[in-house]
This record gives structure tokens, sequence and C-alpha cells, in this order.
């Protein structure tokens, strides 16, 4: 019917004089947009199904493509915006819930935006980094009330720790939800930068067993690959409560990428749906949470660090002193904008809170609790760059995690279709034709290259405050200054305005 | 054979003693006098049996594989959670949420059962998890069921009881759940259709029972000599056409 007749949300423009037919874009679109048409003898491309995900653009030989939006404009109404009038036309023709991948994209308020970072001028000289010793050693997990040392000088009764060398993690993306070679780039990156990747809720593939040591595994409501030899292969657990991308909401993956090696990994039948309920049906209290919390310690036997992750909502402080008493080593909190591999769009770009706020308020809680050295803070929710890992440290975070950051260093253009499963750049799909685009070594050199870089960006940012250690940084909120915040917004984040 | 006294012995020290224990190659411990501890049996993976008298705590045999269990008292919450293999025999009644996610091996309850049980169950290769239920369930009984066996046979129960509550394998979208006795289209969640045996059923659900009736000594004719109703899954992917492209 014609009123299901839709528009292409972009165009593409092919410099005749600079194709040469050669159809290397026809080869690397798996959404079929372009082709060798044998009548005309030249490329055509069918606009409507493009995602624009660059992939044809980069690999022109010739520089040939251009992707635009498409310029036609609805009436102009800052109210029924032409993405609100195509998402009703989407349902009414379907009756489904809107659909959508990676993180929130809508204008609102980004608070890394408004912190900005001081610097020693005169007094308390700053610190060249590359002439000098600079620490940013992280250790996660909770802290002794006392320090006791034995006989060789070791620390006593000391909890287990994860130790990283930069205090960056790369957040939960489950194989199934990303490839394989994703999954190897990440792990290896973690491996050789002593950092930790995090398996996500799909399992442990065996072929990266061999980073266990680096390898944080999930544990979700579904349970998908979760038994005692996984649960020992990590070097800790993460109990996966909530997410940034979608608070309260379950997963759902559906049986097409329920391949064979997902299969194995989730340890669940080949195409059937993988459904992870919303809640744990073993968690409806913080006493539930306690108990799956000593239940994994004991499976563990008490050496592996213990992580329960939320998404950052309404009553973060609250909950997370919840969590903290209930026996968690670290908590993760994920921010609004936090990336998925799919989710209800109205419950993405709406349903939860930013994560600078809900950090500031997590850290103040716990230290008016006293609860602060039971637990380490990690945040997450868009981490776009080594500033944003600065302040979040500052505001009181012990780590971040890193991921839609990751997946660009991987290739991502942020095309949001990752739930198509059709991502032509190797990343969010389980089709062997795309996954063997991404070379995992090529991968892991990116992402390495990525986080040194940050990490040579966050020593420079020290050095220049006049700290050699970012534990000097850790929770000096004096280091930040707001602009164009409310009173509001600068007390909950507890730092002063610009200018004072 | 070793045997604790666990009088008044904290949960992660006992723990730690049966670990210990198994460690050093004992493959059969009693253990007396259990009176509510914690997170007996997890994440075992041993080949081993432990005899459990009296009341053992919450997340009995949680993540276990492979361990055997026989409890001569009643059991509490979250029994057999994310349980891979092994075995659980209780001779009395256990509280909610028995068998959550559990993945393989057999639970067997001569007594009632609390809520929410089986609540993804799945089933993968080989393993094919099994809980029979001597009484009666709570509500929820199978939800979200992916795989395995439930059988639930409400023997012993008083004439004006019902044999299972409400929402009976809401969400349930593999596995087969028998019941010995009727339910109603209103007791089961929407996925679930409701059948009779039929020959391939009565043989395989004969299978399953025998162990059972033998551990419990009961008479396996009797018990299966009775009208039976079976739960499956309308379909594999229930939410499958959820979503707007
Ligand atoms: S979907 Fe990607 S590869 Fe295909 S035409 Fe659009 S930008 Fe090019
Ligand atoms: S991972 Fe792939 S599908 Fe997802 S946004 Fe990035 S490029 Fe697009």
């Amino acid at each position: 019917m014609s009123l299901d007749y839709k528009v292409p949300e972009f165009i593409i423009e092919r410099d005749r004089d600079k194709c040469i037919d050669c159809q290397v874009c026809e080869r690397q679109c798996a959404n079929q947009v372009h082709i060798y048409d044998q009548d005309l003898e030249k490329m055509v491309a069918q606009d409507i199904d493009c995602v624009n995900c660059q992939r044809c653009v980069k690999l022109c030989p010739t520089n040939a493509l251009t992707i635009r939006e498409n310029p036609s404009e609805y009436k102009k109404n800052k109210n029924w915006t032409g993405n609100m009038i195509e998402n009703i036309q989407k349902q009414a023709a379907s009756g489904g819930i809107l659909l959508t991948g990676m993180g929130n994209p809508t204008a609102k308020k980004i608070y890394w935006d408004h912190i900005l970072l001081n610097a020693s001028q005169v007094t308390n000289p700053s610190i060249d980094p590359l002439r000098e010793p600079m620490e940013l050693k992280t250790f996660l997990g909770r802290k002794p009330d006392q320090i006791e040392f034995d006989e060789s000088g070791e620390l006593k009764d000391l909890p287990p720790q994860l130790e990283l060398d930069i205090p960056i993690m790369f957040g939960a993306m489950s194989f199934g939800s990303i490839s394989i070679n994703a999954c190897k780039s990440l792990a290896q990156a973690a491996s050789d930068l002593g950092l930790m990747y995090n398996t996500g809720e799909g399992g442990f593939h065996e072929d990266l067993y061999q980073h266990g040591e680096r390898t944080i595994v999930q544990v979700a409501s579904g349970r998908f690959g979760v038994h005692n030899e996984y649960l020992n292969a990590g070097a800790a657990v993460e109990i996966k409560v909530g997410q940034g991308a979608k608070p309260g909401i379950g997963g759902h993956l559906p049986g097409e990428k329920v391949g064979a090696e997902v299969s194995k990994t989730r340890m669940i039948p080949k195409g059937s749906d993988a459904l992870s309920p919303a809640p744990h049906h073993d968690i409806y209290s913080i006493e539930d949470l306690r108990q799956l919390i000593y239940a994994l310690k004991e499976a563990t036997d008490y050496k592996k660090p213990v992580s329960v992750k939320i998404a950052a909502v309404h009553n973060v402080a609250a909950i997370a002193t919840g969590i903290a008493s209930a026996g968690a080593d670290i908590i993760a909190i994920d921010g609004y904008r936090g990336g998925t591999g799919a989710a209800p769009t109205m419950i993405r770009d709406n349903v939860g809170i930013p994560v600078e706020l809900a950090l500031a308020a997590v850290d103040d809680r716990l230290r008016q609790e006293e609860l602060r050295k039971n637990v380490s803070l990690v945040v997450s929710g868009s981490i776009r760059n080594s500033a944003d890992i600065v302040k979040a440290i500052a505001l009181g975070a012990d780590a971040v995690y890193v991921a839609s950051a990751a997946l660009i260093s991987l290739g991502c253009h942020m095309c949001q279709k990752c739930y198509t499963g059709k991502c032509n750049w190797g990343i969010a799909t389980q089709r062997p034709e795309l996954v063997k685009r991404l070379n995992p070594e090529v991968g892991a050199q990116r992402v390495k290259n990525l986080i040194t870089g940050w990490s040579h960006e966050i020593k420079e940012i020290l050095g220049g405050m006049g700290i050699n250690a970012l534990e000097s940084l850790r929770g000096n909120r004096l280091m930040l200054r707001g602009i164009d915040l409310t009173d509001k917004e600068l007390e909950i984040l507890g730092i002063k305005h610009a200018g004072k | 054979m070793a045997v604790i006294d666990a009088q008044g012995v904290y949960y992660r020290e006992l723990n730690q003693r049966i670990k210990e224990l198994l460690a050093r190659g004992e493959r059969e411990i009693t253990l007396n006098n259990i009176n509510g501890q914690r997170y007996i049996g997890d994440g075992l993976t041993e080949q081993a049996k432990l005899i459990i008298n009296g009341t053992p705590g919450n997340d009995l045999a949680a993540f276990g594989n492979g361990a055997e269990l026989v409890i001569n008292g009643n059991g509490q919450d979250g029994i057999a959670n994310t349980m891979n293999g092994g075995q659980i025999i209780i001779h009395g009644s256990v509280g909610d949420t028995l068998g959550y996610s559990m993945r393989g091996g057999e639970v067997y309850v001569k007594g009632d059962v609390g809520y929410r049980v089986g609540i993804h169950m799945k089933g993968y290769q080989d393993k094919q998890p099994l809980i029979i239920i001597g009484g009666t369930a709570g509500d929820f009984f199978g939800e979200y069921m992916a795989g395995g066996r439930m059988i639930l046979l409400g023997l012993d129960r008083a004439e004006a009881q019902d044999i299972v509550g409400n929402y009976v394998g809401a969400g349930m979208h593999g596995g087969v759940i028998y019941i010995r006795g009727q339910v109603e289209d209103y007791q089961v969640g929407q996925e679930v259709k409701i059948s009779g045996l039929d020959e391939d059923d009565r043989k395989e659900l004969k299978g399953y029972l025998s162990g059972y009736c033998q551990e419990f000594d009961y008479d396996l004719e009797e018990v299966l000599n009775a009208e039976f109703c079976k739960l499956a899954p309308c379909s594999a992917r229930p939410y499958g056409n959820l979503y707007a492209y």
C-alpha cells in the first residue's frame, strides 16, 4: 500500500567520471545496495537499503562514492520531526516494537563536555611524563580494613584484586552480539596491555580461554554458557543486573544468530532464540543478590572478585549502597548513553540517567556510608576519549569500561544497525563472509594503538596537573570545574563552577 | 567414608572442610546436624556423594557439575541453581526457585516445591536436565523454560489442593512438562499448549519415573496409572515477530 512507501534515509552519489565499474561496492555491501546492471552496463544503487555504514565509500578504489542524508525534508516542525513521523509509519505498518543498535544518539546534555580539567601554573609545577615516571596502575577489589604483612613482607589476607596497568577495561559484549574476530581482537589487546576484557553474557568461546587471566566472565539472567569451569576460567565474575542502553529489560538474541559456534558457547541448541529474562529470577532483593554473590564466591573459592553491573537509574546511590553491603567487590555503573547490539528505541532513548551524575552520587553516598573502600567503582556508558576517563576518575571512578570506542577502533562506523546482523565491518555479525573482514591481529593492534594513545594523553593531563600517580586524582573533584551548569547540577557533581 | 558434625559450624568453614576432604580423595561424606548452612556443594565437579542429614540452607549445589547429594530432610530456596550435572535427591519438600537455569543433571523431590521452579531450564546436546516432584508446585512453574523435562506428580495431596499454581510455562520456548492430572488453560502461559500423552510420551515418562519410584519406594505402575497431561511450547520462537525493522 502506498502508505507504506518508504523514502531512502540516505542518498548514494556516484561520481561517474571516477567510477570504473569494478564492482567492489557490490561485493562489500551486505545490504545489496550496489548492483551491476547488465543492460545498462554500469553500477546502480538502491538507496533505500543503505544504512550508511561507509564500507563502500572507504573501499572504493577511486573514491567515487559519497553517501548523504536524504535532503528531502518534511515540513519543519520541532515537535513532529521527520524521525518521529517515520517511526510511526514503521509501527503502523508492522505493529512491532521499534528496535535499534548502539548508544543513545539524542541531543541530551553530555556532562563530560561541561566539565573542565585543571592544570598547574607557577605553583606546584607540572610534570613531564616523557621524562618522569607516571603511575596509572589500578587495583580493583575490596580493600582490607587494615594492612598487615607476613614474614616475607607480603600483604596478609588481601581480598582478591584485579590488577590493571591502565584503568581501562573493555565492556561486556557477548560472542553472538559481536563476531568471534571482534572478541579475539579485544581479548588479545587486553592481554597485551594488561587490561581486562568482559565476555558479556554469551559464554566463553574456547579460543579465548588463553586470555582467561585477562577476562571477566559475566553471569546474566539467562545464564548462557555458565558452569563451574566458566566461572573459574576468568579473573573475575560479573553479575549483570542491568545495562545502560536498556535498563530493566532482558535480552533477545534471535535464533538466526545462534549458529554452530554461538550455540556451543552459549550451550543452547542451534537456531533457538536466546532469551534473557528481564530480572534474574533468583534475585528479587538485596538479600538475594548477596546470596548469588556468595554462591559465586563459594564456587570460585573466594579467589575472584565479584562485580555487579547495573544501569544508572534514579535511585542509583541507594542501589549501589545495597550492592556494596551485599558483598560485591566491584560495582559497574552503565550510563544511559551506553551501547547495545539491540534495544527497543524508546527504552534506549528515554530510560536511565547520565553516568556522570550517577557516578558523583554513588561515590558520595558510599563515602557517607563508609562503604567506599569495600568496593571499586567502574563506570561506562559512552566514554569517548581520554579526557572523559580523567574526568571520571576525578569524579570518583576507579576505572572505566570502554566498548563503543573500542569497536570504532575496529572499524565500526556507528550506523546503529547492529541488530540486523549484517555489519559490513565484520563486528556485529555472525556471517562468515563478513566476520572474516575483520582480521583479529590487525584488530588487536588497532585497539592497542587507541589505548596506548589514550594512556599517553592521560599521563600528559596528569602531568599538567602536577600529579604523578592516578591514585592522587581519584575522587579529587577540586581538579574539575563546570561550565554552563545549574547550581543543582554542580551540587550533584560536587564541583565548582569555572572561575571559582 | 567421612563424617562431619555440622552442629554450629559456619557455612564457609563447613564448605571448606567438604572441599578439603574431596581434594584428599574422599568420595562419600555424611554431614550430620545440618541446620540452614548455605551453599553446600556449590561448584562441585567431583563424582562424589554428600549425604546431608538435616535442613541445608539456600543455594544448595549451585553451579554443581557431577556430585550426588542426598538430603534426608527438607531443602530451602535456590537448590540446583545453574546446575550443569549431578543428582540431588530430597526426601522432603523444598522452597522457591529450584533448578533456576539448570542445564544438566537430575533433581528428585519427594514432597512439594515452592514458586518459580525450573525457570529457564535449558537443554543442550546430551544434557537434558530433569526435575521430578512428588507433590505440588506453586506459581510460575517452568517459566521461560527452554529445554529439559519437569514432571509433577501431585501424589498424596489433599483433595482441595491444586497440583500447580498459575502462570505455568509462561514464556516457555523449549522442553516438556508432564503433570499427573489436569491443568486448566487459565493456569498456563500463553506460549504453552496442553495435550494428552501419546505412546512415545508414555514410554519417555516411564523411563524417567522408574528411577524416581525406586528411590522413594513408589509403585511405578500405580504412579503411571493416571491421567497425565503434557505441556509443550507452541513455538520455539515466541517473540519472533515482536519488532519493527
Ligand atoms: S550499506 Fe554501507 S556498504 Fe552498503 S551502500 Fe550503504 S554505505 Fe555502502
Ligand atoms: S558494529 Fe557494525 S552494525 Fe553496529 S554500528 Fe558499528 S558498523 Fe554498524
